[in-house]
């Protein structure tokens, strides 16, 4: 079966649950059981074939361009974190669905739960390092949602923002190091970067890589310095902490080194840097950890120290640490697991995880005590139990340099960590259900409800399990993911409990009496800690430079914003000066070409004479606002003209069209605004700006007679052979619209509608009262709505729509088309609301103007799809010729019914911005008007 | 020819910039419109001026105007007066809650 499907199942889920959660409380949490389940049925056929030594790889080209595939892939380790991920998925869903109270909504908490799970699922399956990335961040996406879950508290928005900001920035690093590391194999498929491990290290940019992809990891796996986003996650709910801190998110991090061992370990730089990291991390964390006094922080730095521990292994690099790395995760994660689920129902129980109050309270929870006495041993490493397997394996594998001069420091510091895993392990369970008797607990401490404990118990079942019979019980899962990791044989390996007194056992020996030799001395060394507390403040340092951040963007953005338009646009309009100043400047071309230029004729001499004239006049008079709109008007039919004159028909009639309409709603919206301009800007600002305009438009002129002046190529000459062969059509510039660049044109009425459709938001509910007088403070007249005008108007319409009716269809061959006829039809019944007014208009036109428009981009985008159907690609258009009876030789092509969307659209959009307009005008007539404002 | 069609750009992209770089929202209207004038006529001139040569096929016809630029325009008038729509309803709705039409928007009298 499809291998996406694993983890593309739980984000299907994750909308189904939303869903069913509305039909009762709990159905949300059985949903989301039979979700994983469904994941984890779609695994089983695979782990057959997983196991046998195969890796399936199923691959389905994306952007063959950019070397994205949409890839999965299923390997041993693969398939150990899908395991991982699933079965602790399905017992955190059990848990959870006791631990959420009556006031939680169990509907979002599981859909972002699944999220959180799929995206996990699709790390720990890509096959296509990219995609690896894109489900990379989807954790960091989830995560965010689950760990603010408790929206209304701070702590939990601080928490999930802290953790969104350096997983985030981790993950930025990273896709830095996946796009080297794609440059680099030529491949972003992961079975070419595991092969090509000598290519990698011996690479010039293997360094800056390395440091990328590490920054990546290492945030994501919360590795010192990068370690404080972790404790503040822990304002999330429990079950979230016990599932992004045992099996997943953090083992992301971890997943990444175990994933790209192959390919990037075995160079001193991987040994120093991983090693180093993840041993300052081991350390420092545990020290920590025995300071909390939290019970849900102590355990989020034992969480850290263990992945310090896990990317030790990895740094240190040799097969065998690596396998014990693996083992090591594995062993985690069900330790940990189960531990955030008991201090969770401790919590739930008492009403603190206060460890200053805790105590003493085996006595009324014996059972979760044994619980988590167990799964506590395991993680202090005490014999007997899974923990303690992985941890002597990693003791002995520090010892590979011992014989270094100062190798012995390794050893040394791991047994250290190792005293204080055993300190803060004892002090858990000593502080807790020991010392004394509970006094002043918030609650009543009880045993949880039955199946609470449950999912504890298959955890703690598993830790002794894999504690005392490894070898039948791990030993299989455990070979062939560390052969995925390692690529290549599984060192020789005996996972048995006693190995002989050899230095490993003495250093474990070592660690756990001097944990419960610390764990003894701890109140003085709690005192010496309350004194340095703050050398381990690096949320501060986070907050700091936070802080800093926001300073430097805010001032910046104080910087290039001024708060003035005015002045913005003063200095767009210098900038782009400059710019053409300096292109011009720097070519010693002369500035009149060679082309031929026509020659002049009187006609034109007017026309431009009239549009120069109109256009300073606009300028000069634009105080007075109608003259100068008046003015306007002049400047655009001259427009027009000279469309006409430079054989552009189409646009001609279009420019004319557009014109009528403008004006008619720039002076509905004059009546809303001061008649008058004031004059504010003073001699040196009005100067300032002519010189400006001067120079603007002298260098546009300059530049236009130097472009006209000098031959050109062209690719008309394409659109001019296929246009009537290929579109059907004798009207080239209609034919490009509907038919060649058919798209763009989809774009621009989508455009349109959308401008509509925003002033239709803006103009709905507005009430506003327009001005009694015209600007020289005459009243406006009374009669609105004059009778002849009234009269020939309704005589004309008919007319008018015919007009519209034949320039559309005949838009394909002659000049014409959906533009310009939904343009004219606007016109014709945009006057019916000027003649006749608003509320007759409207009585008799009842469309709905957003239906026109959507049902234009519905035909236009139908029309495209319909190519699909026979199977060419989105837009392709046929036509062909019938014959009708009377009327004869007919041309269909469905190009025109892409045209038909197109009028609509342009016919709707018009309308309702106009009438919308009018309507508000109209309005305004039953209101007291108000007193002119200049 | 070629000098009269600079000389209208020319005009028409200086009004425009000298409007736009007025205070008060109507003015500002209208330089924009202008400048949308001057931007379409300089497109379709970037196909150079030909004249009684409609990009229209014929039998009798030997050559064409270029018909790309003029597709072009044609869409951006239609855009433009949407985009012209969108910005003086703006600024009535600007005036109606801020009781002026300054651009930049200060409760100014």
């Amino acid at each position: 079966m499809n291998l996406s499907l694993i983890a593309l199942t739980p984000f299907a889920g994750a909308a189904f649950v939303a869903a069913i959660s509305r039909l009762g409380r709990l159905h949300a949490a059985w949903g989301s059981g039979l979700v994983a389940a469904i994941a984890l049925g779609i695994v089983y056929p695979h782990i057959a074939t997983v196991f046998s030594g195969d890796v399936i790889v199923q691959s389905v080209s994306w952007i063959p361009l950019l070397g994205m595939d949409f890839a999965f892939r299923l390997d041993g380790l693969g398939l150990l974190f899908v395991l991982l991920i699933l079965c602790i998925g399905l017992l955190i869903i059990l848990y959870a669905r006791y631990y959420l109270s009556e006031r939680d909504d169990m509907g979002r908490f599981y859909a972002y739960l699944l999220m959180f799970m799929g995206s996990m699922l699709g790390i720990a399956t890509s096959e296509n390092i990219i995609q690896l990335l894109i489900f990379w961040e989807l954790t960091s996406l989830s995560s965010f949602l689950l760990i603010s879950y408790w929206q209304t508290r701070h702590e939990s928005r601080m928490g999930a923002r802290m953790a969104l900001a350096v997983t985030g920035g981790g993950g930025l690093a990273l896709l830095g190091g996946f796009l080297l590391l794609g440059e680099i194999v030529g491949s972003y498929n992961l079975s070419d970067t595991l092969a090509s491990g000598d290519l990698i290290r011996s690479h010039e940019l293997y360094l800056p890589m390395l440091i990328l992809v590490l920054l990546g990891a290492f945030t994501k796996s919360a590795q010192f310095p990068f370690h404080f986003w972790l404790p503040n996650a822990m304002a999330a709910p429990t079950p979230v902490s016990a599932y992004l801190h045992s099996a997943t998110m953090v083992k992301a991090g971890v997943f990444l080194l175990a994933r790209l061992f192959p390919a990037l370990s075995g160079t001193s730089a991987w040994f120093w840097l991983v090693c180093f990291t993840g041993l300052v991390t081991l350390v420092v964390a545990a020290y920590i950890a025995m300071f909390k006094h939290d019970l849900k922080g102590l355990l989020a730095y034992s969480t850290i120290s263990h992945l310090g521990l896990i990317t030790l292994l990895f740094g240190i690099g040799t097969p065998m640490a690596a396998l014990a790395g693996v083992f090591h995760i594995i062993n985690h994660a069900i330790f940990k697991a189960s531990l955030f689920m008991a201090a969770g129902i401790i919590h739930h129980e008492t009403g603190t995880r206060d460890m200053r109050i805790l105590r003493g309270l085996r006595k009324y929870m014996p059972h979760t005590a044994l619980l988590a006495m167990v799964a506590a041993a395991s993680m202090a490493g005490v014999p007997l139990f899974n923990g303690f397997l992985s941890k002597e394996m990693f003791f002995a594998e520090t010892l590979f340099i011992a014989n270094q001069p100062w190798g012995w420091l390794l050893p040394a510091a791991a047994t250290l960590a190792g005293i204080f895993a055993v300190a803060y392990s004892l002090r858990f369970i000593h502080n807790v259900f020991f010392s004394g008797e509970p006094v002043d607990l918030p609650k009543q401490p009880h045993e949880p409800p039955r199946w609470m404990k449950v999912p504890v118990e298959i955890l703690v079942a598993l830790c002794l399990l894999v504690g005392m019979l490894p070898a039948w019980t791990v030993e299989p899962i455990l070979a062939i993911s560390a052969a995925s990791v390692l690529q290549g044989p599984v060192p020789e390996h005996d996972l048995a409990i006693w190995h002989g007194f050899n230095t490993a056992f003495f250093m474990s020996l070592t660690a756990l009496i001097g944990g419960v030799l610390i764990y003894m001395a701890r109140r003085p060394l709690f005192a010496m800690q309350e004194k340095l507390e703050h050398l381990f403040d690096f949320r501060s340092l986070y907050e700091f430079l936070l802080e800093k951040l926001f300073a430097l963007s805010n001032a910046i953005t104080r910087l290039l914003d001024t708060h003035s338009l005015q002045r913005m646009v003063f200095v767009f309009m210098l900038f782009i000066i400059a710019l053409a100043a300096s292109g011009m400047t720097a070519t010693d071309n002369d500035l009149t070409g060679n082309r031929q230029t026509l020659p002049v004729d009187g006609v034109s001499m007017l026309v431009t004479l009239v549009i120069v004239i109109a256009a300073i006049a606009t300028v000069v008079l634009h105080r007075q606002r109608l003259v100068a709109l008046i003015m306007l008007g002049t400047v655009g039919l001259g427009v027009s003209l000279v469309f006409v004159k430079f054989s552009a028909p189409d646009l001609a009639l279009t420019q004319l069209s557009v014109e009528v309409v403008t004006i008619v709603l720039m002076l509905l919206a004059l009546y809303f605004l001061p008649q008058q301009s004031p004059n504010e800007s003073g001699k040196w600002l009005r100067s300032r700006d002519a010189v400006i305009a001067a120079t603007a438009g002298g260098g546009v002129a300059l530049l236009v007679w130097a472009v006209l002046t000098r031959p050109y190529d062209t690719i008309a000459e394409y659109f001019l052979e296929n246009s009537l062969p290929g579109g059907g059509g004798t009207n080239v510039v209609n034919v490009i619209l509907v038919d060649f660049r058919g798209y763009d044109t989809l774009g621009e009425i989508t455009v349109l509608a959308l401008a509509g459709l925003g002033i239709y938001a803006m103009l709905e509910h507005l009430k506003l009262a327009g001005s009694s007088h015209d600007g020289e403070g005459r009243a406006w007249d009374t009669d609105m709505h004059p009778t002849i005008m009234a009269s020939f108007a309704r005589l004309l319409l008919p007319l008018a729509l015919l007009v519209s009716m034949y320039i559309l269809l005949r838009g394909h061959n002659l000049p014409g088309g959906g533009f310009i006829a939904g343009l004219i039809t606007a016109v014709a019944l945009v006057m019916q609301y000027l003649a006749n007014g608003v509320v007759w208009t409207q009585e008799r036109l009842t469309f709905n103007m957003q239906a026109v428009i959507g049902l234009g981009l519905l035909i236009a985008t139908v029309t495209g799809l319909a190519s699909w159907v026979f199977g060419y690609p989105f837009l392709t258009s046929t036509f062909s010729h019938i014959h009708w009876p009377v009327i004869g030789e007919f041309e269909l092509a469905s190009a025109m019914s892409f045209d038909l969307g197109v009028y609509l659209v342009v016919v709707g959009a018009t309308l309702l911005i106009l009438v919308f307009l009018g309507l508000v005008h109209h309005q305004s007539h039953q209101m007291k008007p108000r007193k002119r404002i200049r | 020819m070629e000098l009269l069609i600079s000389l209208i750009i020319g005009v028409l992209t200086a009004s425009g910039v000298y409007l736009s770089l007025r205070g008060r929202t109507f003015p500002v209207v209208l330089g924009l419109t202008l400048l949308s004038y001057a931007v379409n006529l300089f497109l379709l001139v970037m196909g150079r001026l030909t004249i009684g040569t409609p990009p229209i096929i014929t039998e009798t016809a030997t050559r064409y105007a270029d018909p790309l630029p003029q597709a072009l325009v044609l869409t951006a008038i239609v855009i433009s007066f949407g985009m012209t729509a969108f910005v003086i309803v703006l600024s009535m709705k600007a005036f109606l809650e801020m009781g002026n039409d300054q651009v930049d928007g200060k409760h100014k009298p």
